[in-house]
């Protein structure tokens, strides 16, 4: 049985990193509130913009109207955006997203025939692909708890710009995709070409659209905006798995912790009534040699 | 049959009003008004400002450009950015302007465009809450907008 003191420091430890435990808890379930909400505010303008995209490719399916961004290429080179938090202590979400990207960019077939390359945005994703020597076209850090359009669209401009120059072939988006707050899943996004939205039936077959200034144009003014938004989404729901994985391991670590508060407490009890019961054996037994 | 007008942008859904007149947009060529029963459109917006009348009342918005989208009644706004009159921050604008003028006076080529483009902005913004006075304010307050 250990001693006494030991455990009462054991104790002590135990519950000073169940108070940090239990702070990054708070700080994620507050910050994972506003991030659920912003993943969700952001959702009608995609949909929306998904809508037009779709009553736009009937046009845009002659060559006449055809945009950069909607060629299909041979595939020399593929892009990877990795969007991984910037800190840890959430959970097993970095591992799975980096076995996700592992598969895709440093398995048997990655890439295909061509090359990989990959703009990591977060720091955890850039640290971990840097050790395998692939090759950053640009990497982005500290994006904030709360990105707007404004800090996002850099990272879709150089997709789009590498892909307009011909740097790229093939662009795809790795995130973690939120699902509730006890589950997100890494997914592959396919961001350029575009692939429009099959428009439905309704809208294309029988509605003749009116375009001002003309197809092309609001093609090429729109085709850019839905890649940054494609991005923008999936960083807001990245933010949101983010924080919503942190408040979750965060809240079993305190569990865990409090646990085993209980557990040594009980050891600890143990320990002090035995050594209270061999003390009172001497002080009875210096007794009953006296009286002898 | 009244208009449905909803204006979106990446970050919000900022209106959407069910019994709404006349929709006048800053489409990429020139104002354009939309009444009831409009042909299906598709345009892209320039930064300028949108007005909508409901009845007797206008309401003034600014929007910094998009696409505006008319089908069967529904007009809908995709803008990049949006506000109410009432969210417009005078001082804000003013300043921005400033800033865009003297960035456009010492620009260089790749610059200009840019400045050039936060100059519309905010002459725009300015414009909006010009109107807004003019009219003697009023209606809908949404500079504290409800969570």
């Amino acid at each position: 049985m250990a001693n006494t003191r030991e455990i009462r420091r054991r104790i002590r430890s135990v519950e000073n990193t169940a108070k940090i435990t239990n702070a990054i808890q708070l700080v994620a379930a507050s910050k994972m509130r506003r991030a659920q909400d912003r993943a969700l505010q952001a959702r009608p303008y995609a949909e929306k913009m998904q809508t037009v995209l779709g009553h736009l490719s009937g046009v845009a399916g002659e060559p006449e109207t055809a945009h950069p961004l909607l060629e299909r290429r041979d595939v020399n080179e593929t892009t990877v955006i990795l969007i991984t938090p910037d800190r840890g202590l959430c959970g097993g979400l970095i591992a799975n997203l980096e076995r996700h990207t592992g598969e895709i960019v440093l398995g048997p077939d990655a890439g295909g025939s061509g090359d990989i390359s990959m703009i990591p945005v977060g720091r955890k994703g850039g640290d971990y692909f840097q050790r395998f020597g692939i090759d950053f076209r640009a990497s982005f850090q500290e994006l904030g708890d709360y990105p707007g359009l404004a800090e996002t669209q850099p990272i879709s401009r150089i997709a789009i710009d590498d892909y307009t120059d011909g740097k790229v072939d093939q662009v795809m988006l790795v995130y973690a995709s939120f699902v509730n707050t006890v589950t997100q899943v890494p997914v592959t996004v396919p961001i350029l070409p575009v692939e429009p939205p099959a428009s439905d039936e309704e809208s294309s077959g029988e509605t003749q659209y009116i375009f001002e200034p003309s197809p092309q144009e609001v093609l090429a003014d729109l085709l850019p905006r839905y890649v940054d938004l494609l991005v923008y989404q999936a960083v807001l729901e990245a933010a949101a798995s983010e924080q919503s994985a942190r408040m979750v391991a965060m809240r079993n670590a305190t569990d865990a912790a409090n646990d085993m508060i209980s557990d040594l407490t009980l050891v600890y009890n143990k320990a002090r009534q035995e050594q209270i019961t061999s003390e009172l054996l001497d002080i009875t037994g210096g007794v009953e040699a006296l009286k002898g | 049959m009244p208009l449905t007008l909803e204006i979106i942008t990446g970050e919000r859904r900022l209106l959407r009003q069910e019994d709404v007149d006349e929709v006048v947009a800053p489409g990429s060529l020139g104002e354009l008004g939309i009444l009831p029963n409009h042909a299906p459109l598709i345009t892209s917006l320039v930064p300028g400002e949108l007005r909508v009348k409901t009845g007797n009342d206008v309401e003034e918005f600014f929007v910094s450009g998009g696409f505006l989208e008319v089908h069967s009644d529904e007009v809908t706004v995709l803008a990049d950015a949006a506000e109410h009159g009432s969210e417009i921050d005078a001082a804000r604008a003013e300043e921005a302007r400033q800033r865009a003028v003297e960035r456009l006076e010492q620009a260089s080529d790749a610059d200009r465009a840019r400045a050039q483009a936060a100059l519309s902005r905010s002459l725009q913004r300015l414009r909006v809450l010009e109107h807004r006075r003019r009219r003697g304010g009023g209606g809908r307050d949404m500079s504290r907008p409800t969570a």
